[in-house]
């Protein structure tokens, strides 16, 4: 049964981009544990602005796990200690009274923070830029059955779609590696016929964003698998690099 | 060149080396092994791979193998640490999933590196290395052995528990380092999928085991004999 629960706060609270951060500590009193962890930082958010205080700054948006804007790095995991779940979906029935609960920025040389627990993430929109898109003409939409596709290669290329962006791969990442990442948006074009056509320039002109964005270099610990709250797999990073070393080899 | 500045180039460097050395250790390991059946067989081995031209070529090889990746050991940590970013995590767990290993494959290669050092000392350095020089004899503990006597060397080296250990300790490490090296290298490579890389697993868990276990019955067969 859920219960009302009283634990500490550790939040990073850094000004801004530049500023130099560190963590400050909060009471909290008489949580109920049907709430979210999210709605916790909303109610701490209102004592600290009746306080005339500057309050925690951090991203969400959906809060029902589609939209990829949360990303907190709870208790040493990245959106928590949940498992195929982002950060809005954890509920404060996670934890137990009396606990501290840290929660930090994702850190990452790709993800600078801009403030408190908000980092920008604007270089997986570059990286999408570079090619994760099909060129296509509009026109009128052409009969679904034109194109027939196996139902494993369709079913592949939808779970690599499920990457929301959220960037908690390259937070659980030692290495900052995006490669979770961008195989899943390489994956999920490349496999489909419609995206076999630019799949060679595809793979070489995304890793060659990823890398100019100075994310780190894959060592296969398979953190990011393991994090991830869509559940997309390493075998999207083999595919991806198959194609990425087949394409340099052909050039 | 793709190879050094793209990610997945210096991965496919690095996987490529370390595959190279892996067979190189499955030869190394089938030479040892003859060293328990039969120690003549054995110091024929150590001849015909002795300061010949051949064997010189392929040392210089083996060499550069093993520099290409330890520089780019250094060099792909460096960078990663850099991506990384400044401020580290206060609080961090690693899932279950997720093995020791794979996270400490520079640290264990250091390890791997200084007991190949003690290796070189012990071994190459009075075999192949004094035959270059000119010597016929090396002087070890009171006794001459000849540089091809590689049986003789094996003996003495082991007849000492601290080596015994020492290579016992090495070895180990080898072993954390290949179990995740070996699938590791194929899946930077590309030939993985979800259920082939469950088979890799396995193979790179049997083959390390296989590999670690024969060199490590090699040092205890010698230093029991030496009882």
């Amino acid at each position: 049964m859920d219960k009302n629960i009283s634990f500490t706060l550790k939040v990073w609270r850094q000004k801004g981009p530049k500023a130099k951060g560190s963590f400050e500590t909060f009471q909290m009193k008489d949580i109920h544990q049907s709430i979210s962890l999210l709605e916790m930082l909303d109610i701490l958010n209102e004592r600290i602005i009746n306080e005339g205080k500057e309050p925690i700054v951090f991203d969400h948006d959906c809060r029902e796990g589609i939209c990829g804007m949360c990303s907190l790095y709870v208790n040493g995991h990245p959106h928590g200690p949940g498992v195929r779940a982002t950060t809005c979906q954890i509920y404060m029935r996670r934890f137990n009274d009396g606990e501290t609960i840290t929660i930090e920025p994702w850190r990452s040389a790709g993800f600078p923070v801009i403030r408190d627990l908000m980092v920008d993430r604007s270089s997986y929109d570059k990286i999408i830029q570079a090619g994760g898109y099909v060129s296509v003409n509009t026109g009128a939409p052409q009969d679904a059955n034109a194109i027939l596709i196996p139902k494993d290669i369709a079913e592949k290329s939808m779970d690599a779609a499920s990457c929301i962006g959220c960037g908690s791969c390259v937070a659980a990442c030692k290495n900052g590696s995006a490669m979770l990442f961008v195989s899943a948006k390489i994956s999920q074009l490349n496999l489909l016929p419609q995206g076999k056509v630019e799949a060679a320039r595809r793979a070489k002109a995304m890793v060659s964003k990823m890398d100019e964005l100075g994310f780190g270099n894959c060592t296969n610990t398979r953190a990011c698998e393991a994090e991830c709250p869509k559940g997309i797999s390493i075998s999207n990073i083999a595919r991806m690099n198959r194609e990425f070393i087949s394409a340099k080899l052909k050039d | 060149m793709w190879l050094t500045n793209s990610s997945i180039g210096r991965k496919v460097v690095m996987s490529v080396t370390g595959i190279a050395l892996i067979l190189f250790l499955t030869f190394h390991l089938v030479m040892n092994l003859v060293a328990i059946f039969s120690t003549e067989a054995y110091n024929l081995i150590c001849e015909f791979l002795g300061a010949n031209w051949y064997a010189l070529v392929a040392t210089m090889g083996l060499a550069a193998l093993f520099i290409t990746h330890i520089v780019y050991a250094f060099w792909l940590t460096a960078q990663n640490r850099k991506a990384r970013g400044n401020e580290r995590y206060a609080v961090v767990e690693r899932r279950e999933t997720v093995k020791w290993t794979s996270q400490n494959m520079l640290v264990l290669g250091i390890i791997v590196l200084l007991g190949l050092g003690l290796h070189l000392f012990n071994f190459w350095y009075n075999m192949q290395f004094q035959e270059i020089v000119g010597n016929h004899e090396v002087l070890l503990g009171g006794q001459n052995y000849a540089v091809h006597d590689g049986a003789g060397f094996i003996a003495y080296t082991f007849s000492n528990p601290i080596y015994a250990i020492l290579y016992i300790v090495w070895l180990i490490a080898l072993w954390f380092h290949l179990t995740h090296g070996f699938w590791s290298a194929i899946q930077s490579i590309g030939w993985s999928n979800d259920l082939w890389i469950n088979r890799w697993k396995v193979v790179s868990n049997i083959f390390s085991t296989v590999v670690v276990a024969g060199f490590i019955l090699v040092v205890v067969w010698f230093y029991i004999a030496s009882l």
